[in-house]
């Protein structure tokens, strides 16, 4: 990870140099060691750049803002966010001319949560040693699996495909990372009850503060406005009404992004109340595979996406409502 | 929801969104032909069933709605060619997710039904309406993130 | 703020007998926005008309709720009256309390208490309503017909005795399309070229047509009544103007290669060529592939005999551009490939031939000069097997074959058989068939009397498979009357083969952004009521383009289109349906998920200068724009977008929540 690290600060002054971009899109050190955060960067501030395990966050979104300045910029995309990247692109939220694109290696990315949840406390500082963590804390040093402190979605790793990009930097060295089945868990609560699903959802949802984390992360969620937002639509709120609000939000945000969602995992990445909010797009994307076809959004620049497709063959919704079991 | 008191049943609230070409003209035919469904179903005439907006179906429940039934022309009949297909896509994903947020999936239902089929459309009320009644009253739309 | 009248109808008993409709009135009171109620015996009647027109001005109401029948009943009604006193039509809303409540409740509380919420969501509809305006777009008076077959001519003609203009393409050196190639019609016998050709002169000669022959639409802008399009004409390296049709140069052309397309490629034709002796226009062509001068530089025989001085190898293709009001397809059809039909032998055996090429063979101006003679040896054959269904009505998930019926072969088979009997009575004509499709005026008596008169052998069943053996076809099949598989040594087989739409139609279909089905035949607006319109407004469709058809039909079908494209040019502007789609453009990300789902190729991406609160000065996005005068208002780009931007007027998101909530309530 150091050398793909310095790799791109090597790359990254290059581009600079010879004036192919005039800023760089890339992570930097937050509030503490493991919370990096999206920064743009111009020459004399790149000491401030940051690549390690905890750069999970997408950068293809921010891409947004970079186009509508001058000049071209420089991204460095892991290859899932090359998928988000992708799609903007068949959204035209992005121009491809004003971005340069480098495609960056991933061995996945930690969650701090996860480590947390091992009891590990008072991180100082984390190390990678082969598959190995070593925690620094208070507390002395602890190891850990570098797997069991994965994000969710790198556990479900979409692969080192890069689907669009400028160049790449790859070290060349053999890893593996992923190989969930990002669907099991979707599976496990599609064969619980009705009951005990909404005992599920009601459990979680009901932690949901509105803090619009998920909304804001989330690369196909590039309304100028959000409807929630808008007291024009008639159905946007300040505080809420009642409490539909949340469902209505999440279940709308799941849909307007359905077909759209490359399953980034930013959401529930971002979510500071930990809701798992990659199961309801997941839900959407593993439906369309059943219902529609295997599709992934962002991996090519030509197909329709679902919601926006039929064929005269269509499964009826009565698919849904005459399912087995209890209702 | 409406409970009338007087007989003490329950009585559902029942939205039924109707295309304009097809299922608009099925209910009035159904009313020509005097063939009678339950007073609860009220009918929304929209252009095309691809005018439903999820959000409406949402809304409906969110206003205490107990089912919401969309009915359109029959698929390869619709008035604007393709809005029926649309309609079916997105209304299965929707459904599903209902489902998956275990709310009774038999609150929400679509129906084809022709300017022809007026038989049909008071059938499909009728059936739509007294699976509304056995389900009893739509608690769980209203109530995901109240806290106990 | 809104101030809104509710009128109560009676309906005669036909309401009030279910319905207590002054308590509808009285509680209509005390909804918002409400300053008026009142109930009648028959709202539509003139009485209740002048009662709604003198409460509209006593009350200076903005907006009436109708409680009566179904809007498809008396909407228009009431939308006039509320026009006569002043009012936009578009600010009435109908409760149907008749239809969807009186009519089918018994119990008078339940319907009265169904019917207040009924007239309540009128009212809060109405509470949202804004006056709308139809636009007006002018229409180009004049037409385009891409393809000049028998369609397209047929099309032009009419077009053309209406008094407008109309442009006909061909991407053929000659029209006439596929009806030339043949040799007499069913049923009445008359042979194509009598009927067709005096067609094609009065299509030449009629001053309001122009034919734009080897010629192909390139590109095509616009939408109803303005469209515009740029037409390839591409070289011939002969003048037009000079060449007299003489057909010399075809003659002397030494390249023999190119296979002649007219004669189903049964021939060989010249590289400089006049498809047939009648072609419009009479003008020779140089295929550049085959001609010599092309790829060498050297021959130029065919520059040396004409004596009008027409060849010009330098010539080049010419763009034009030109506007039009309306534009039809008229692509017709061609015959499937029969390569991956092994069974029949298609491709082994010469003797193996489609119906289109038995036409040819049977055309005193085919390569055999009419005489039957089979393709192999030039002999007489004796027997004759004919094949139904080659192609046709194949399961949907068949690779080769077509799911559809191609509906012209059982008769033109029929025609075949019949022919073959006639001219040479020594011939014995089997034809295996899976069921005979006779429909239409004369047709089954036309079969019958092949069979009944002309002695011609009908065998119910399929053919296996046809093999060589000597100079006989042996051609194996079932009969299933009989029950046996029976053999018969043919010398000649031929094909009913299936037709499909011309490979044109497709990238046509797109550049029109009309819409094609599975089969790439074109889609209708309407398949039962509205079926010579495309679903994209302006685009009409004649002859076999839009599914198989036979040559009455066509024609029908033909002056079907040229009659809806009159109707259009004959107005001055089209106004245009208020209640359609539109797009803000504060709202809109430009994301393009719309566009895709627009049935009708309303919605264009456009940059635009963005003004409103919080956006910079200056700013220029690519946002949405409807196309009022394309646009059919039914609503599936306002759910495809996230944001909200796109909305319907008439039936927009806050009007429909507004009805949700009312009955919720």
């Amino acid at each position: 990870m150091q050398r793909v690290a310095e790799m791109m600060l090597e790359r990254a002054k290059a581009l600079l140099a010879d004036g192919t971009v005039n800023r760089v899109v890339g992570w930097e050190m937050g509030e503490f060691f493991y919370d990096l955060t999206p920064a743009v960067f111009t020459a004399d501030g790149l000491d401030k750049f940051v690549y390690n395990g905890f750069s999970g966050a997408n950068l293809s979104k921010y891409m947004i803002k970079e186009c509508a300045k001058d000049g071209k910029a420089l991204v460095f995309l892991k290859p899932c966010d090359t998928y988000s990247f992708n799609q903007l692109i068949n959204e035209h939220r992005v121009d491809r001319e004003k971005v340069y694109i480098i495609g960056v290696e991933c061995r996945g990315m930690i969650d701090i949560r996860k480590i947390r949840d091992m009891g590990i406390k008072g991180v100082t500082a984390i190390r990678e040693e082969g598959e190995e963590l070593i925690i620094d804390t208070i507390y002395g040093e602890k190891k850990c699996a570098r797997k069991d402190a994965l994000l969710e979605k790198c556990l479900c790793c979409k692969g080192q495909e890069f689907v669009v990009y400028d160049e790449l930097l790859t070290t060349g060295e053999a890893f593996t990372v992923g190989g969930n089945n990002r669907f099991a868990k979707v599976a496990e609560l599609e064969a619980m009850t009705p009951g005990e699903r909404f005992a599920f959802w009601r459990n979680e949802l009901s932690k949901c503060i509105r803090c619009n984390a998920c909304r804001n992360v989330c690369p196909a969620c590039s309304c100028l406005q959000c409807v929630f937002d808008n007291p024009k639509s008639g159905i946007a709120s300040k505080a809420n009404a009642d409490d539909f609000e949340e469902n209505m939000f999440h279940i709308i945000r799941a849909f307007h992004v359905a077909g759209r969602c490359t399953d980034c995992g930013e959401c529930s990445r971002v979510c500071p109340q930990g809701i798992p909010l990659h199961l309801l797009n997941r839900k959407f994307i593993k439906d369309v595979n059943e219902f529609y076809g295997e599709f992934q959004a962002g991996a090519d620049n030509t197909t329709k996406y679902p919601l926006t497709n039929f064929t005269k063959e269509d499964v009826e919704p009565s698919i849904v409502t005459n399912r087995g079991g209890e209702n | 929801m409406q409970v009338n008191e007087k007989k003490g049943e329950f009585k559902p609230t029942i939205v039924a969104f109707c295309c304009n070409w097809c299922s608009y003209a099925g209910a009035d035919l159904a009313g020509t032909s005097r063939l009678s469904y339950p007073a609860n179903v009220k009918i929304i005439r929209v252009p095309c069933s691809c005018r439903v907006n999820p959000m409406f179906i949402l809304r409906a429940f969110q206003r205490g709605a107990d089912g919401v039934i969309l009915c359109g022309c029959h698929p390869g009949d619709c008035h604007y060619s393709t809005g029926n297909y649309y309609a079916r896509r997105r209304m299965t994903m929707l459904f599903s997710m209902l489902d998956y947020l275990g709310i009774d999936r038999k609150r929400t239902r679509v129906e084809w039904v022709s300017a022809a089929e007026g038989t049909k459309f008071a059938a499909v009320m009728n059936d739509f309406a007294q699976t509304i009644t056995e389900l009893g009253e739509n608690v769980k739309l209203g109530d995901l993130r109240c806290k106990e | 703020m809104q101030r809104i009248g509710v009128f109560v109808c009676w309906c005669g008993s036909n309401i009030a007998a279910t319905v207590d409709v002054a308590a509808v009135a009285e509680a209509m009171k005390n909804e918002p926005g409400v300053v008026y109620t009142t109930d009648y015996q028959y709202m539509c009647s003139e009485g209740g008309q002048s009662r709604i027109k003198q409460a509209i001005k006593d009350y200076n109401l903005t907006g009436i709720v109708v409680c009566s029948c179904s809007p498809r009943m008396h909407e228009a009604t009431f939308r006039k009256t509320a026009v006569a006193a002043g009012l936009n039509p578009y600010m009435v809303e109908i409760a149907n309390i008749r239809e969807h409540c009186s009519w089918i409740h018994k119990d008078k509380e339940e319907a009265t208490e169904k019917a207040v919420i009924l007239a309540r969501t009128a009212v809060a509809k109405l509470m949202l309503n804004a006056p709308l305006t139809s636009g007006t777009s002018p229409v180009i008076k004049r037409a385009l017909v891409i393809g000049g077959g028998i369609a397209g001519i047929q099309t032009a003609l009419d077009i053309a005795d209406a008094g407008y203009e109309v442009d006909i393409v061909e991407k053929r050196p000659t029209i006439g399309g596929r009806m030339a190639q043949l040799d007499k019609t069913f049923p009445t016998l008359d042979c194509a070229a009598c009927i067709l050709t005096p067609k094609m002169v009065d299509a030449a000669s009629n001053e309001k047509i122009t034919l734009y022959t080897y010629s192909e639409v390139e590109s095509v802008k616009g939408f109803v009544g303005n469209f515009s399009a740029k037409i390839r004409k591409k070289a011939r390296f002969v003048d037009a103007t000079k060449c007299t049709g003489c057909a010399v140069c075809t003659e002397k052309c030494p390249s023999r290669k190119a296979k002649n397309e007219f004669n189903m490629g049964l021939n060989n034709r010249g590289a400089i060529y006049i498809p047939f002796a009648q072609a419009i226009p009479n003008v020779a062509t140089i295929d550049p592939e085959y001609c010599i001068h092309a790829k060498t530089g050297k021959c130029g025989i065919c520059q040396k005999n004409c004596s009008a001085g027409a060849i010009d190898f330098d010539q080049k293709d010419e763009i034009i551009e030109r506007e039009y009001g309306a534009i039809v397809m008229a692509t017709g059809f061609q015959p499937i490939k029969l390569d991956n039909f092994e069974e029949f032998g298609y491709a082994q055996y010469p003797d193996v031939v489609t119906s289109l090429e038995f036409e040819r063979l049977m055309n005193a101006a085919g390569p055999t000069k009419g005489t039957l003679l089979r393709p192999s040896d030039l002999s007489h054959p004796k027997t004759l097997v004919f094949v139904q269904c080659v192609g046709s009505r194949c399961s949907a998930d068949a690779k080769d074959g077509k799911p559809y019926c191609s509906k012209i072969c059982c008769m033109y088979t029929a025609k075949h058989a019949m022919l073959v009997r006639e001219k040479y009575p020594d011939t014995d004509v089997h034809v295996f068939y899976i069921d005979v499709r006779t429909p239409g005026k004369n047709f089954d008596e036309f079969q019958r009397r092949a069979v009944e008169q002309y002695g011609v052998d009908y065998i119910k069943g399929m053919v296996g498979k046809v093999t060589k053996k000597g100079d006989k076809l042996m051609v194996q099949g079932s009969d299933l009357l009989n029950n046996e598989q029976i053999t018969i040594a043919a010398d000649m087989v031929i094909l009913a083969t299936a037709i499909e739409p011309d490979p044109s139609a497709k990238q046509i279909a797109s550049l029109l952004t009309a819409s094609i089905d599975t089969n790439n035949w074109m889609t209708e607006a309407h398949a039962k009521l509205r079926p010579v319109e495309s679903p994209t407004a302006g685009v009409f469709l004649s002859g076999v383009c839009q599914g198989p058809k036979d040559v009455p039909e066509t024609v029908a079908q033909a002056s079907a289109a040229a009659s809806k494209v009159i109707g259009l040019l004959s107005k001055d502007h089209m106004v245009t349906n208020p209640c359609v789609a539109q797009s803000n453009e504060l709202l809109c990300n430009g994301c393009t998920t719309c566009e895709k789902v627009c049935p009708y190729g309303a919605i264009e991406y456009k940059d635009k200068p963005i003004v409103g609160p919080g956006v910079p000065r200056g700013t220029i996005r690519r946002v949405a724009e409807v196309n009022p005068a394309i646009c059919q208002g039914c609503g599936a780009c306002t759910v495809a977008c996230p944001s909200g931007a796109m909305d319907l007027k008439g039936f927009t998101n806050r009007q429909i929540m507004a009805e949700v909530d009312a009955i919720c309530k």
